[in-house]
């Protein structure tokens, strides 16, 4: 049953052949008896995701269902899911129930999907590893000594491990692509505003974004039908008509122009991930494609402007942490500023801290032009690469990381060389642009991903152009050892 | 750009977060390694350059200023760690 598509889940529902209360329970199952070893769980929702389901068999005994009636999915532990712990993996959330619903929950909610709980993540989005969520580590399930990658890693470990039929992500710098490509599943992030961002707690309110995790781009197609769309909660989400993702999915690939960017083919490519890709681009060929070579010379520049703006928002985002309305407040505070103090240095942990320090000191008197504004120059010219290259080609591809998941503790004592291995993802995020992580062939049995870049609001292609190569393939069907 | 214990201190202040005297050479080596990467912009030339405010090049959309909220004080108070008569408490500002 877990290895079946959400379409596949969705008519075996509307045939009777199982119930949505079995579907959830076998996922359920799962979790209880798999996760231990992962940890890609904060909450499970066991009760209240049988009350779901069997809401979702009521109606689909009536007859009245949506596109996901009764699909068991994980929400991640960044979007607000009112009466439920949501706690962006810190410490500073442990205790927040929130009282409201993000639009993304609640859109997944009105199609008729079943909630089956919150998955880890780094903390407040602040990671590429997953290590630093405050509920430990979540494994990678193809290889448990190794990272699931991060932000999403609680998401892309569950997805790979059929813990759920899928789950949703956020994106700030590569948290949805690197861990998709590291697990060895399907991860979209949509063009800057495309999906609403009201109710995902914000980390680089100019960067953000939320889209799907799956294990095929069919699956992702029918995740982001139900999350893309205009919200007059979050003024930054556009009013840009949403297309049938579905509908598109097969068209042909005849004629479609790859663009191969050579900064992401340089000396930092593992030389087996550099094979894989070249396998997967081969296969473009036979489908139709043509390559074509592109450049995008700021390439280098995007790991430090990145490093700029999110610190920066990210300070001011946090800001609102004061230990005061909601949220961890320190024991016996003797005057205010101590209770701000306390309460914030015990519920970040040090990647956190760190962020918030960088960024205020960036945004501090006297050094605003020379970092935060210089940044948002250095994003103009990033952006003015994409513009420039998307005038000759239709998708741009390439790996969406330079290695396979790397070891958990690896990296986790030198910042700067965790935050260049999304060399490859951030410049996306600065130009606002849709990119997606395609599994291809794996390195010693580990995952590799395939980076699609699109133009603005070009979902659909990017979609249609996963799809096909997954048609012709099966390194999207793989899953890992014990979880299959 | 390298920053130094007492750069540390007063950034930590202006973001309300305390860092133990024994971490303050940790953290300021750390944030300088950081800054050190980010110095790369400074040897692009952004001179003309307009800054980008937002990916899409849009602006704020504009709504009726009228009230669409419901007050839900109650159920946000339950959630907070300290409240009193629908006030939050904190300690005492003005003596």
């Amino acid at each position: 049953m877990h290895n079946k598509s959400i379409s596949e889940l969705a008519s075996g529902l509307r045939a009777g052949e199982f119930s949505s209360v079995e579907l959830v329970q076998h996922y359920l199952g799962r979790i209880g008896s798999l996760d231990k070893g992962l940890n890609s769980f904060i909450t499970v929702c066991g009760e209240r995701a049988m009350a779901q389901a069997r809401a979702a068999d009521e109606q689909l005994a009536s007859g009245v269902t949506g596109p996901l009636t009764g699909i068991p999915i994980a929400q991640k532990d960044i979007f607000c899911t009112q009466g439920v712990k949501t706690s962006c993996g810190s410490r500073m959330l442990d205790s927040f129930i929130s009282p409201y619903d993000a639009t993304v929950v609640s859109k997944l909610q009105a199609a008729g999907a079943v909630t089956l709980g919150k998955a880890n993540m780094d903390e407040f989005a602040m990671g590429s590893s997953n290590e630093t969520s405050w509920y430990g580590p979540v494994k990678n399930p193809w290889d448990t000594d190794k990272v699931p990658g991060g932000s999403s890693g609680g998401s892309a470990a569950a997805v790979a491990a059929r813990l759920c039929a899928a789950a949703t992500g956020t994106d700030t710098g590569g948290s949805i692509r690197q861990p998709a490509a590291f697990c060895g599943i399907t991860g979209l992030k949509p063009t800057y505003g495309r999906v609403s961002r009201y109710g995902m707690i914000a980390f680089a309110s100019s960067l953000d974004q939320g889209g799907p995790m799956t294990r095929s781009a069919e699956d992702a197609a029918l995740m982001l039908q139900v999350m893309a769309g205009v919200d007059n909660r979050d003024s930054t989400s556009v009013d840009e008509p949403v297309p049938d993702y579905s509908v598109t999915l097969g068209d042909d690939l005849d004629g479609l122009r790859i663009g191969l960017p050579k900064e992401y083919f340089d000396a930092g490519l593992d030389a087996e991930v550099a094979a894989s890709i070249d396998l997967a681009i081969a296969e473009y060929k036979k489908l139709g494609a043509e390559v074509v070579e592109i450049t995008l010379p700021n390439t280098a520049l995007a790991v430090p402007t990145y490093y700029v703006v999110a610190p920066a928002e990210c300070s001011s985002n946090l800001a609102r942490f004061d230990g005061v309305r909601y949220g961890h407040r320190c024991d016996d505070p003797k005057d205010l500023e101590d209770l701000y103090k306390r309460s914030r240095s015990e519920g970040f942990g040090a990647e956190v801290k760190r962020r918030i320090l960088i960024g205020t000191y960036a945004l501090s008197a006297g050094y605003y032009d020379a970092y935060y504004l210089k940044a948002q120059q250095i994003r103009h010219l990033i952006s003015d690469d994409f513009k420039r290259a998307f005038e000759r080609v239709d998708v741009i591809m390439g790996p969406t990381t330079p290695s396979t998941a790397f070891g958990i503790g690896e990296k986790a004592d030198d910042p700067v060389t965790m935050y260049l291995s999304d060399i490859y993802t951030i410049a996306v995020n600065l130009a606002g642009l849709p990119g997606m992580s395609i599994p291809v062939q794996p390195v010693s049995g580990r995952p590799v991903g395939l980076q699609l870049i699109g133009n603005y609001f070009a979902e659909a292609k990017l979609l249609n152009v996963a799809h096909r190569l997954q048609q012709a393939t099966e390194w999207h069907l793989a899953a890992p050892d014990g979880f299959e | 750009m390298s920053l130094v214990r007492d750069d540390v201190e007063k950034i930590a202040h202006l973001a309300r977060l305390a860092v133990n005297g024994d971490e303050l050479d940790s953290v300021a080596a750390g944030l300088s390694d950081i800054l050190q990467m980010v110095e790369q912009m400074s040897s692009v030339d952004t001179a003309g350059v307009t800054p980008m405010a937002h990916p899409l090049h849009m602006t704020q959309p504009l709504r009726p200023d009228r009230v669409t909220e419901e007050n839900r004080r109650d159920l946000f108070q339950s959630i907070a760690p300290q409240t009193e008569d629908g006030l939050y408490l904190v300690p005492k500002v003005i003596e």
